[in-house]
């Protein structure tokens, strides 16, 4: 058994080395970590760090930007994602994304929108009853139960972004990135997502970018702290806020700059 | 610092030469209305709009015909122009950004720019001498070529209009390109692009140029794509630069007729426009 294989017992996601470009500018340099089954990992630092790249190399989004490059592995349950026969279509299904905006598509009612990747990508099933249980998954269901026909942008921001995570896992994601969810979002709806990232946590493994310390240290169980591209320091959450090991995590942490 | 009283004084002239010039712009718009209504509206009747056109001093008589050719060869024409118009703006939008979209791009304005008329002898050299016979197709082609270039800009507009969040959105599905473009992109731009191609079809349907060597005139009526089709629109120049008056009478109607048939397609098209965002129930 080679080293890579040995990875899927331990780690749902490992990253090795990873670096990546945007053009000529080096977003990542040189970031190895890993996140095991079931954990929440926060990514940290302040902006322009390489936080966004981080995720979108996870599930192959960042190479659909005109420009950009990568060199490094990941591997999502042992399997390097750039490996022969991996194909980026069926990476994505298998590796969920929530965006900072909350994205529902403006065409489509909250039902149409539940199912929009069911739907479009030709999945079969009892759409209604994998709605609802989606929705009920986003703790979205109670609210919105009587009015699914309705317009998506009629639901407040909080709402549509509870919305675009039930469309997220209404495929069935193994792995779900979130790219700053709640930074557009009021303290109450805040709330509501990091819950939601509290309980999916059985079922999922979670990346979750953010600019919120406070909304680090409540929802993870690991934390990185990117800065300029570099990974700087990983490790359990509470460690990272309370004992950090590099003085910028300090500095970082403690608010002295970013 | 200004005072008070002189910063109102301002407002009010600068809020009254705005009247003013809406005013201007409505007075033009208004006459040839009313002119148009005024002239036009006695020669309606039921004949008007299903009778053939009747000989000089015979009473009666309509421009059934020419009504029936306007539909059908502004229909031939959306049906060639609409598909290439749409399909090469979305090409522009979502995968335009090289040197080929650039020469379509530039071709499209290009084309935009040409006058009608020759339009039309473009058409006549395409269709008509090869077929060696005038026809509604020849017509319908020469409109589809008017329509193309600024549907495809305008389908290129309204498509990038398409905020990037929701093809990402798409994308991070699992979706492919490709259907991410039809069934997300495409989607959310449609209301648009119906009301572009409303506009772009209630253009052509105005037209007369193009149509005098192409599908020519025809004083019956036609079914066939290759014979003479009438149009409202020459009918409406035969009976104008005839000598009668009762024709003159009748291309006066036949212009209110072809007002309507503009203004309900642009109506539509306002109406599409402001439902855009609606979703079904």
């Amino acid at each position: 058994m080679n080293d890579v294989a040995r990875q899927r017992n331990s780690s749902k996601i490992v990253v090795r080395n990873l670096n990546a470009w945007f053009g000529k500018t080096h977003a990542l340099r040189g970031v190895s970590l890993e996140v095991p089954e079931n954990t929440v990992l926060a990514i940290i630092g302040p902006s322009g760090c390489g936080k966004s790249t981080f995720v979108r190399c996870i599930n192959r989004m960042h190479e659909l930007v005109p420009g950009a490059k990568q060199t490094g592995h990941v591997l999502v349950d042992g399997q390097d994602l750039h490996g022969r026969g991996v194909d980026p279509v069926d990476l994505r299904r298998r590796v969920g994304m929530v965006f900072q905006r909350a994205n529902p598509f403006p065409t489509m009612s909250i039902f149409d929108n539940a199912v929009a990747g069911l739907r479009l990508n030709g999945i079969g099933g009892n759409l209604a009853e994998l709605a609802e249980r989606s929705l009920r998954q986003a703790a979205l269901w109670d609210e919105v139960k009587d009015r699914l026909h309705h317009s998506a942008l009629s639901l407040s921001g909080g709402q549509q972004q509870r919305l675009c995570i039930a469309r997220a896992l209404a495929i069935g994601p193994e792995v779900l990135l979130m790219d700053e969810p709640a930074s557009a979002l009021d303290p109450i709806a805040t709330a509501k997502i990091e819950e939601l990232i509290r309980e999916l946590r059985e079922a999922l493994t979670i990346v979750i970018v953010t600019h919120n310390m406070q909304q680090a240290a409540r929802v993870s169980d690991a934390t990185a702290f990117f800065y300029m591209g570099e990974l700087v320091e990983h490790g359990a959450t509470e460690q990272i806020f309370t004992n950090p090991r590099e003085p910028r995590t300090e500095d970082y942490v403690t608010g002295k700059f970013g | 610092m200004k005072s008070r009283a002189s910063r109102r004084a301002v407002n009010w002239i600068m809020t009254g030469l705005c009247g003013l010039g809406l005013v201007l712009a409505l007075i033009p718009l208004v006459s040839v209305l009313w002119l148009v209504v005024s002239r036009g509206l006695a020669g309606l009747s039921f004949d008007f709009f299903t009778a053939l056109p009747a000989p000089v001093g015979e009473a009666g008589g309509g421009v059934g015909n020419a009504i029936l050719g306007t539909l059908y060869i502004v229909g031939i024409a959306a049906l060639i122009g609409v598909p290439v118009g749409v399909g090469a703006g979305v090409y522009l939008a979502e995968r335009g950004g090289g040197r080929a979209g650039d020469a379509v791009r530039f071709t499209a304005e290009v084309l935009s720019g040409v006058p009608s008329i020759i339009v039309g002898i473009v058409a006549y050299g395409l269709v008509v001498v090869p077929m060696r016979r005038f026809s509604a197709l020849a017509g319908g082609v020469a409109l589809a070529v008017l329509m193309v270039p600024t549907l495809a800009r305008s389908t290129e507009e309204l498509v990038r209009l398409v905020p990037g969040a929701l093809r990402e959105a798409s994308l991070a599905l699992g979706v492919p390109v490709w259907r991410t473009s039809l069934r997300i992109v495409l989607r959310t731009a449609l209301g648009g692009i119906l009301t572009a191609v409303l506009l772009a079809v209630a253009r052509a349907a105005g037209e007369t140029a193009p149509l005098l060597f192409t599908a020519l005139n025809n004083q019956y009526w036609n079914w066939r794509a290759d014979e003479p089709t009438a149009s409202l629109t020459v009918q409406i120049f035969n009976y104008a630069v005839s000598p009668y008056q009762d024709w003159h009478d009748k291309a006066w109607s036949a212009a209110l007729l072809l007002l309507l048939l503009v203004g309900a397609l642009s109506l539509m098209a306002r109406l599409l426009a402001r439902n855009r965002f609606r979703v079904r129930r």
